[in-house]
């Protein structure tokens, strides 16, 4: 991943940033520049919109066999969150053992270390979920 | 002016290991250790945590006790001998994740432990002369010791936010100065992996010297005594030296039993007297008095007489974990656990 194009997502991914269409009221994430429903009626109108960053845990995998980067984290567990909001986000779940995780349970956003180009390269941040206390 | 401390957050990882398991793989008595060190468990960053997600952390909780708008915050100073970039502020990331910015200036500061509260020093002093209405200042660390080190038994992680300002100020900092030589006590020098200390060099000529030097100068400047103060917070390299610091000075273990957490998470560095502060302003009440004395090595001291307002009633310290929850919030880690999370195994490329 290029360096530019990981910085044009560090608003929404830092922040959970996404966009409300001025139009028909639907919420995105990641931010959208045109509503996938309104099409050219949408134009002008997608509004940022700042997710609360609180949710509950739709559906989970626990993950055994890691991509590289993530070799260190590993057993960890992706998945999937029905924010408060009502819009889905794909997330690790941290801070909280494997078998800890249930369908259901209620989760806030925070920042973590998503990722790094190398040892020389640039350091990617974005949101993880923990659970909510 | 009355300029203090607005608002404030900490952060602590979950992640601990004790000495008695370091001292098993390295052959070292980690019974003696703990006791010499006054060390039971320190606090151990995951892979995905560094300085600069360890003071999003402290600064997000700072933002949630109080109305201020990110955007009134003129500066962010963050303190630490671990910034995750050599070159590439880690302070630029914290003001994009709260908010603040883009009109506001950043810098990062580096003082061995007491990087933060030179941060504290700046914000005070702009906001002080009126250049900015808010600045944030941040001492946060994921100290490494060598493997096998002494060091190693007590080098951890964690980290404190400040929001100083003019208006509701819950902690006014009524005097700070501080006292600084050139001692050669501890040092990592640019591209080590691992700091490099005198071993008992560190102790008289350079921890207790410049304490001793910046606290009885704030005395002889305030014209006040130990007995003046509710709490008192010192720099905490392991659970024995500001306890016999403390002592030095005339300050009773009562005075500084809630701002002492390194027998429980370590020496979090630059994040140690903020912390401990944190852990006071945690409980403290109105019209108490707070005595906090930072050391790094190197060597330096800034000293703080604080007085704590009526406005702490009004900040909402609910809003965020305290400290004493985030110590107890833990999970043990073995030696290889440990060292697989803090880099300490070679890795085939690719998995960092």
């Amino acid at each position: 991943m290029t360096v530019a194009r990981f910085w044009r997502e560090n608003e929404s991914r830092y922040n959970l940033i996404g966009t409300k269409c001025g139009n028909c009221g639907r919420l995105y994430f990641p931010p959208r520049s045109v509503c996938p429903v309104c099409h050219r009626k949408s134009l002008g109108k997608m509004e940022h919109f700042h997710l609360e960053g609180k949710g509950e845990v739709l559906s989970f995998s626990i993950v055994h066999d890691a991509p590289s980067q993530f070799e260190l984290q590993k057993p960890y567990v992706i998945a999937i969150i029905m924010m408060d909001e009502g819009i889905r986000l794909t997330g690790q779940i941290i801070d909280c053992e494997p078998a800890d995780v249930t369908i259901g349970m209620r989760v806030q956003a925070t920042i973590r270390k998503v990722g790094e180009e190398g040892p020389s390269g640039i350091i990617h941040y974005g949101y993880k979920f923990m659970p909510l206390r | 002016m009355e300029v203090g401390i607005v608002s404030y957050g900490a952060y602590l990882p979950r992640y601990r290991i004790t000495p008695q398991e370091i001292g098993r793989v390295w052959g070292t008595d980690g019974e003696q250790m703990s006791k010499n060190l006054l060390i039971l468990s320190k606090s151990v960053p995951s892979p995905d945590e560094d300085v600069i997600t360890i003071s999003i952390e402290a600064a997000r909780n700072m933002m949630r006790r109080c109305d201020v708008s990110p955007q009134d915050i003129g500066a962010i100073y963050v303190g630490s001998e671990s910034h995750p970039y050599a070159v590439k502020p880690t302070g630029t990331v914290v003001a994009e994740a709260i908010g603040a910015g883009p009109n506001l200036t950043v810098a990062d500061y580096e003082f061995a432990c007491k990087a933060g509260t030179a941060a504290i020093q700046t914000c005070m002093g702009l906001v002080g002369s009126g250049m900015i209405k808010y600045g944030v200042a941040i001492g946060a660390d994921t100290s490494q010791g060598a493997p096998g080190d002494a060091l190693e038994f007590s080098a951890s992680a964690g980290g404190a936010a400040y929001l100083i300002g003019s208006e509701n100020v819950i902690a006014r900092v009524n005097r700070t100065c501080s006292y600084t030589t050139d001692t050669p006590d501890f040092w990592r020098r640019e591209g080590q992996c691992y700091p490099s200390h005198g071993g008992r060099f560190t102790g008289e000529p350079a921890y207790f010297k410049h304490i001793l030097a910046a606290a009885r100068s704030l005395f002889s400047i305030m014209g006040t005594k130990p007995a003046d103060y509710q709490y008192a917070v010192f720099h905490q390299p392991n659970g024995k030296f500001p306890v016999r610091v403390a002592k030095q000075l005339g300050f009773t273990e009562q005075q500084i039993e809630v701002g002492l957490l390194t027998p429980f998470i370590g020496n979090t560095y630059s994040g140690a007297v903020p912390l401990g502060l944190a852990s006071v302003l945690d409980v403290a009440e109105p019209g108490q008095r707070i005595f906090a004395v930072a050391y790094g090595s190197g060597a330096g001291s800034d000293a703080f007489d604080i007085t704590v307002t009526d406005a702490i009633k009004d900040l909402r310290r609910e809003k965020a974990p305290t400290v004493k929850e985030l110590v107890e919030r833990k999970k043990f880690l073995d030696y290889a656990t440990y060292a697989k999370y803090r880099g300490k195994i070679r890795m085939k490329e690719g998995a960092e």
